[in-house]
């Protein structure tokens, strides 16, 4: 289902061979998270659904940088804007339905106010903006104390008790994640992302095609920001918890190494990235503390060997056969 | 008012030069005009400053009885302007299919749907096809742009010009760096342009030029220098002074 096939009727040949080999590889993909969980251990299992949480922050973070091709830095911090919302929320007892909702809307709203800020700038001014505001936000949750608890960070009790095993939870978060993958895959296959391809590749002639560039990129980052929101609400039933490093910036760099590491533009490379970003964390935080040194030289390593993403790389070796 | 474009004494100032310097032209509804010049005369910075990409510093652009001195870009592509550019200005990682739809969706309410299909409307099918056709383009649908012949990329610049169906259509240099087979190409696409299409054209090709248009402007140093039909261009002394000579070294 993912062939870039633009002509329903004659689509070329390699195309075709594309579209099957991507197929097949959606469809290992989803029986793969339908099947492991049962079997691997319990303590897998969270490492599974965390997978799958932070592969919807990746999509999002791929709409901006990847369709876009404006690269934020600010992803952690909207996700965790909404993850704040909900678990505060629920602290003060409130129902976590509504609280979810506050959760994302509260995200969409940074999202909007950031892109405001943002689209006016690109390229490397765009990754620095960004950097900064959401910066700010993580200095906000740090000193605002009386709401946000400092560094102590919040506990709530947001997951109802008909998720509360490890195992319903999985496959709740594995539903509606495969539901935010499918709305998200029709949205850049949609007029308005092809809009943003083009913006990608030529703002000045998508202007002189009479395109409002900057309303399309005020949107795009608005819609980015949702669906940034929806992972961390989602976040938030998985941990129950939120502090500081929940919007640290090490938690956009994060979402953005997920989205390179499976290929950036590609949507479902999210999955392969976060499975091998977030893999690497657990393996390599038995063995040491300096998991965000590792981060670094990961990404910088992956900037100069594979900078178009493992699915990147195998579409370039089908296209070439 | 029966002149569609009417520039009022355009000036544009890039710090301390005067790249488009008192400029007025009057193009009136359906005409073919050329727009001449040796390098750095002005032509580019004159066609920006129709369009909206650069402001005017000072000077008035009045378009189908508007002043659109201060409007953006695309809301000119909106009333009708529609340009191709010099340095070939396409989307080049996407197919001449998704290029054209995006060319056709710029006016159409449709490119806000963000959970729709891609697929166009039998209309605009049709458009897109006539476009493609006219630019002799039609078998290359689904090849990636940037994969396609610079001669190729033209005749796109080409075709989603015309797709837009503009009242004005602006072409900067079409031909610009084609081999001489190329070049009857363009000059094939721009006759058989409906004939009540009001057409601006930059070239340097004075062959070419002047059996396409009906009056041809000549700029020299961002200043106005000749107005007047192509034969009289033939033989004017100025323009032999200024242009012709360079022209020649050019070709
Ligand atoms: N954005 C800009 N900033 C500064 N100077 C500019 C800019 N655009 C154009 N110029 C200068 O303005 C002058 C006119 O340039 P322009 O591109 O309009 O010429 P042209 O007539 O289109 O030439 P050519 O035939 O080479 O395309 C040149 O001296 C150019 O260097
Ligand atoms: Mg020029």
């Amino acid at each position: 289902m993912s062939t870039s096939s633009s002509a329903p009727a004659s689509s070329t040949p390699a195309r075709d061979g594309l579209g099957k080999v991507a197929l097949i590889a959606i469809a290992v993909g989803v029986l793969a998270f339908a099947v492991l969980p049962l079997l691997v251990p319990t303590y897998q299992v969270s490492i599974l659904t965390e997978i799958l949480i932070f592969a919807v922050l990746a999509m999002a973070v791929d709409i901006l940088a990847g369709y876009t091709g404006r690269t934020p830095l600010c992803h952690g911090a909207i996700f965790g804007v909404a993850t704040y919302v909900v678990v505060y929320w629920s602290q003060q007892g409130g129902a976590p339905v509504t609280g979810l909702l506050l959760g994302v809307a509260a995200a969409t709203l940074v999202g909007a106010i950031f892109g405001l800020l943002a689209i006016r700038t690109s390229g490397v001014y765009f990754l620095l903006l960004t950097l900064a505001l959401g910066m700010i936000v993580w200095g906000v949750c740090l000193r605002w104390t009386s709401v946000t608890g400092g560094e102590n960070g919040l506990r709530g009790s947001v997951r109802p008790e008909m998720l509360a095993g490890h195992m319903p939870f999985y496959y709740a978060v594995f539903a509606v994640v495969g539901l935010i993958t499918f709305i998200m895959w029709r949205f850049v296959r949609s007029p308005f992302g092809l809009t943003l391809r083009g913006i990608r590749d030529s703002e000045s002639r998508m202007r002189a095609l009479g395109y409002n560039v900057s309303l399309h990129l005020f949107l795009a980052f608005t819609i980015s920001g949702f669906f940034a929101g929806l992972a961390g609400a989602l976040y938030a039933m998985f941990n129950d918890f939120v502090s500081p490093s929940t919007v640290a910036l090490s938690q956009s760099v994060e979402g953005l190494l997920m989205a390179i590491t499976g290929g950036i533009g590609t949507l479902f490379g999210a999955f392969i990235g976060a499975a091998a970003i977030i893999g690497l964390e657990n393996f390599v935080s038995q063995y040491t503390e300096r998991w965000p040194t590792v981060l670094g030289l990961m990404f910088i390593l992956i900037m100069i060997f594979a900078p178009q993403g493992v699915i990147g790389r195998v579409r370039d070796l089908v296209r070439r056969r | 008012m029966t002149d569609l474009l009417h520039l009022e004494g355009i000036c544009v100032q890039f710090g301390g030069l005067k790249a488009v310097d008192d400029v007025t032209i009057r193009v009136p509804r359906g005409e073919r005009r050329a727009i001449i010049g040796p390098n750095g005369a002005g032509k580019t910075t004159l066609f920006n400053a129709i369009t909206g990409m650069v402001r005017a510093t000072s000077g008035r652009v009045m378009f189908d009885g508007r002043d659109v001195t201060r409007m953006p870009v695309h809301a000119r592509a909106a009333i009708g302007m529609s340009r191709t550019f010099q340095i070939t200005n396409l989307f080049p990682n996407l197919t001449v299919a998704e290029n054209m739809r995006l060319a056709l969706r710029g006016l159409s309410p449709r490119k806000f749907s963000l959970l729709g299909g891609g697929s166009l409307t039998a209309e605009e099918h049709a458009r897109a096809d006539k476009a493609l056709g006219v630019s002799r383009l039609h078998a290359r649908r689904d090849v990636v742009v940037k994969e396609m012949s610079y001669g190729e990329q033209r005749q796109l610049e080409l075709a989603m010009a015309l797709v837009a169906q503009p009242k004005l259509l602006l072409l900067d240099e079409p031909a610009a760096g084609l081999s001489p087979s190329e070049r009857v190409i363009v000059s094939d696409i721009i006759r058989a342009l409906p004939r009540d299409l009001t057409l601006v054209l930059i070239e340097h090709d004075m062959d070419l030029v002047l059996s396409l248009v009906d009056y041809v402007t000549c700029l020299n140093n961002g200043k106005m220098l000749v107005e007047a039909p192509p034969a009289e261009i033939r033989t004017n002394t100025l323009v032999q002074d200024v242009y012709l000579g360079k022209a020649r070294h050019h070709a």
